[in-house]
């Protein structure tokens, strides 16, 4: 019998052996796919024990997300409280059990819990979890100037639209401001009230700034004038004679399409047009350089692909032209895209403020675009630096010598041009205004593009407001960035 | 010696645990640990007198056991902890008695084979008796009198193993010439069981008790062709049973696919949802669970169990799903040093009836032993996944009266074979 009974013996261990691979299987190796499984209720109830890294404004000591500490049924849990409310809603986002996470709460979720692959704090989240202690995140200290949030805000109080503000040459984004917004610390709770707005657009979950689609009109011939200089086609002073139309298959389109200017001006030269924003100027010279060259440039300037940023990808959209809601790359650009209208900001083109505030700050940074970010600096729950993001180049979209000739033209605009209302006395202020109209009568987008001080600029800013009745980039957009800008420079 | 060893693993399994949890539960948790030390001695002492040649390694795991199941249904509901803790005082005493009646010789046992082969089937009917049964979640395995319960089929367990050691014993020369004759009474006796088991839905049950059945055939006949006949019988009547039976279905379609993309049609709401959320809810939350404690476990008494609003998140978890509560706080790492010391308590028992020196107690300990392994197998395995779930306790740990109750009979009816065989090599 002894035999039989060391079989079944060893079938026993077998069967408890197999318990082992089991265990193994879940804990060391599907772990990781349940973890990310939507209804893992455990993962997102075990996230509130942990103290979730603060959030800081530029200055270090504007608190923008902290933990308040609430003890149910034994546990310990930490939610979150944003002192701030709807301040940086948009960029700083929610942390929630209801509507789980947006914003850097979510992109940045891994630094915030203590979960990310830094071998410091790896080593240092064991340890409270040996220790039994809460774990604690790393705290997130941004690049947004808490006086200069509070005031794009302000300014855009009563209306809809974004102010996109950055440091042109490092890409610190200095303002990311939208209206209109929520309050975080209601989305838990009363979601409904959160989301309820008086302005009339609505969508106050929106990030205007880098998911906001709009008509860039004139904006869009800093693009344009970028492509026409760079390729040495054109000069500031090639000659144009303006009808106060031009002809695109034939048909007239005429200036009128642009509020902003008077109808005919005769004979002017590139700097001219681009000073009173003259559409038949940019219409010949899209027809000259063809649709594929502006999409080109546009494209180095960062069209057609998500504007880099630290948000979660889902709130950020790409500029390009559109077709039926879906971003529209064409084939045969010289055939299937009116290089006119292109040129002078309208045919299919939508464009965020983020991708407008990158141009100018490329402009302004001598043609190179440095990647905007969010984030100066991860510490880690002792002060210590975890990381600081170092200034990165994007790209050189355009040379030296366009960017300066670009600078000086766009120097125009607000000296004696369409943006007359962005000047700031003693700064040398350089920009571009833009005005589209919506397709409803009189009723305009209106853009303002610019950075000061044009020698040495330390700050490059782009302004959209929708629906403007009778309203003009340079009358509506243009006062705003010239507060913001003065703000900072003072 | 070894009460050196019992008091370091016993203080080793409380110790660590109370100093974790001290911030939440006050000096009870320390009375709880004392109470369990007394008690522990308590039964060691009884050991030594009664059965002085036994295995000097079953009572102390067993202790082990029951401490770490007691410390975690103490970090889940200190309510029940107390409970519990009445129930491993009945079951302490009942182990005492036992050794205490059976010490000179437990073989007398096998004179009544076929009373403890009738009790058990009685035992398993009791529940279907309509005053004292009671049906929990699905399954009609409890009595009541009064707000006691308890579930016979625990204890049916132990004296069907008997009940076929003994007749096993007797008959295993003729059994294993397969004459028809012979296999009668065993037949009947077990196709009742079989019987009153499906009627109960007791699916792990059933599960358990077949097994126990081969292993045991197997080591009276030594014939694998009776295993083999046995197991193709099972899985001829499992398929069987799964076609008839939508609740055998539903159990089926919850191992194979607890996870759905598509919302599948709820009977629980009576709604389409999806399945993780419906029927195999509790599966998918105790597999995260277990997910969640990773290599290290989030310590014990860190893990998280209920919602934020304190609903807990996997109904049934101290009793079914301890190990999903155990695996999530102590890691991987825990779960598997776990695992080991029943392991441990499987190779001992098995050496015990290896050292037997007569047919029924090598059937016994070995029945009782591979039973006791199968368990675990089937309880454990099912929230893993590796068969379907069925609802079983985890031999020592789980919550429940009745089981910690037949546990301790169990290590009774070990250490009583094994001080014999000690004893009778001595000599």
């Amino acid at each position: 019998m002894n035999r039989q009974v060391s079989h079944i013996g060893v079938a026993a261990l077998v069967l408890l052996a197999a318990l082992i691979v089991g265990t193994t299987y879940w804990q060391a190796w599907a772990n990781a796919g349940l973890a990310d499984r939507q209804d893992n209720e455990i993962r997102l109830v075990a996230q509130f024990s942990i103290k979730r890294g603060k959030i800081y404004a530029a200055d270090g000591r504007t608190l923008l997300a902290t933990n308040v500490k609430k003890k149910i049924g034994g546990q310990t849990l930490y939610f979150r409280r944003y002192p701030t409310g709807p301040l940086f809603a948009d960029v700083v986002g929610y942390s929630t059990q209801s509507r789980n996470r947006t914003g850097l709460e979510r992109s940045y979720n891994d630094f915030l819990t203590g979960s990310n692959a830094n071998l410091d704090t790896v080593f240092r989240s064991t340890l409270d979890k040996l220790r039994g202690a809460t774990v604690t995140g790393n705290d997130l200290v941004l690049t947004i100037r808490p006086g200069l949030q509070a005031l794009s805000r302000r300014l855009l109080q009563g209306k809809c639209g974004a102010v996109v503000a950055m440091e042109p040459s490092t890409g610190r984004v200095l303002a990311m401001a939208t209206n209109p917004t929520y309050n975080p610390n209601l989305i838990e709770r009363h979601f409904a009230q959160a989301t309820r707005t008086t302005e009339p657009c609505g969508a106050p979950l929106l990030n205007r700034a880098t998911a906001g689609k709009y008509q860039p009109g004139s904006t869009f011939k800093m693009v344009t004038a970028s492509a026409a200089l760079d390729t040495g086609r054109f000069t500031p002073s090639s000659p144009f004679y303006d009808p106060g139309y031009c002809l695109e298959y034939g048909k007239q389109v005429r200036n009128a399409g642009n509020p902003e200017a008077p109808e005919t001006f005769g004979s002017v030269d590139l700097s001219t047009g681009f000073e009173h924003s003259i559409n038949s100027v940019f219409c010949n010279v899209g027809k000259t350089l063809g649709a594929a060259t502006v999409l080109r440039y546009a494209e180095r300037y960062g069209f057609y692909s998500l504007p880099p940023l630290e948000t979660p990808e889902n709130e950020r959209v790409a500029s390009g032209l559109y077709d039926h809601g879906v971003l529209f790359s064409p084939k045969h650009p010289d055939t299937q895209v009116d290089p006119g209208r292109l040129a002078f900001g309208q045919e299919r083109l939508q464009v965020t403020p983020l991708q407008m505030a990158m141009i100018a700050a490329t402009i302004a940074n001598h043609g190179i675009t440095m990647r905007p970010h969010l984030i100066e600096r991860i510490l880690s729950p002792g002060g210590k630096t975890v990381t600081h993001s170092k200034p990165e180049r994007l790209g050189r979209p355009i040379k030296r010598q366009t960017a300066d000739e670009l600078t000086r033209m766009m120097e125009l605009v607000v000296e004696g041009g369409t943006g007359t209302a962005a000047q700031i006395p003693g700064i040398r202020v350089a920009g571009k205004t833009g005005t589209a109209e919506t397709g409803r009568a009189n009723i305009n987008t209106t853009w303002f593009a610019a950075f000061a001080p044009a020698d040495a600029p330390k700050i490059a800013i782009a302004v959209v407001v929708e629906n403007q009745a009778g309203g003009f980039g340079g009358t509506i957009a243009a006062p705003i960035a010239k507060q913001v800008m003065e703000a900072l420079l003072r | 010696m070894f009460l050196i060893v019992v008091g370091a693993l016993t203080a080793v399994g409380f110790a660590s645990v109370y100093i974790a949890r001290q911030d939440v539960i006050s000096t009870a948790s320390l009375t709880y640990a004392g109470f369990f030390f007394a008690l522990y001695l308590a039964a060691h002492l009884v050991a030594r007198y009664t059965v002085p040649f036994a295995d000097p390694y079953l009572l102390p795991i067993a202790g082990l056991l029951t401490a770490i199941g007691l410390t975690e249904i103490y970090r889940l509901n200190p309510d029940d902890a107390f409970k519990q803790g009445i129930w491993i005082v009945a079951a302490v005493a009942l182990f005492a008695l036992a050794l205490l009646l059976l010490r000179y010789d437990y073989r007398r046992l096998e004179t009544y084979k076929y009373l403890f082969g009738l009790t058990a089937i009685a035992l398993l009917l009791l529940p279907i008796l309509p005053v004292l049964g009671l049906t929990v979640n699905g399954a009609r395995l409890w009595v009541h009198v009064g707000s006691l319960r308890f579930q016979p089929g625990e204890l049916a367990k132990i004296m069907l193993i008997i009940f076929l050691a003994g007749y096993m014993r007797e008959k295993r020369e003729v059994l294993a010439q397969g004459r028809p004759k012979d296999w009668g009474p065993l037949l009947v006796i077990w196709v009742l069981a079989m019987l009153v088991l499906l009627e109960t839905r007791d699916l792990g049950g059933g599960l358990l008790y077949f097994g126990i059945f081969l292993a045991m055939l197997y080591v009276a006949t030594g014939r694998i062709a009776y295993v083999a006949a046995g197991a193709g019988l099972f899985i001829i009547g499992s398929i069987g049973v799964w076609r008839i039976t939508p609740h055998v279905q539903e159990r089926v379609t919850i191992w194979i696919h607890p996870w759905t993309q598509h919302k599948v049609f709820c009977p629980l709401s009576g709604r389409m949802e999806l399945r993780q959320d419906c029927q195999s809810f509790q599966l998918v939350k105790s597999l995260y669970s277990i997910a969640h404690g990773e290599y290290a476990g989030t310590g014990l008494g860190k893990g998280t169990f209920t919602t934020l609003d304190g609903h807990p998140i996997i109904p049934s978890l101290n009793t079914d799903f301890i190990y999903s509560a155990l695996a999530q706080e102590l890691g991987l790492i825990g779960a598997a040093a776990l695992l080991l010391v029943y392991m441990i308590f499987v190779l001992r028992g098995m050496r015990i009836a290896l050292l037997a020196q007569d047919g029924f107690s090598k059937l016994l300990a070995a029945g009782l032993t591979f039973g006791f392994a199968l368990q675990t197998f089937i309880i454990v395995g099912g929230i893993l996944r590796l068969i379907p779930l069925t609802g079983i306790t985890l031999p020592f740990v789980s919550y429940g009266g009745s089981s910690v109750v037949a546990n301790f009979l169990l290590l009774a009816g070990l250490l009583l074979v094994s001080n014999r065989a000690n004893r009778e090599m001595l000599r």
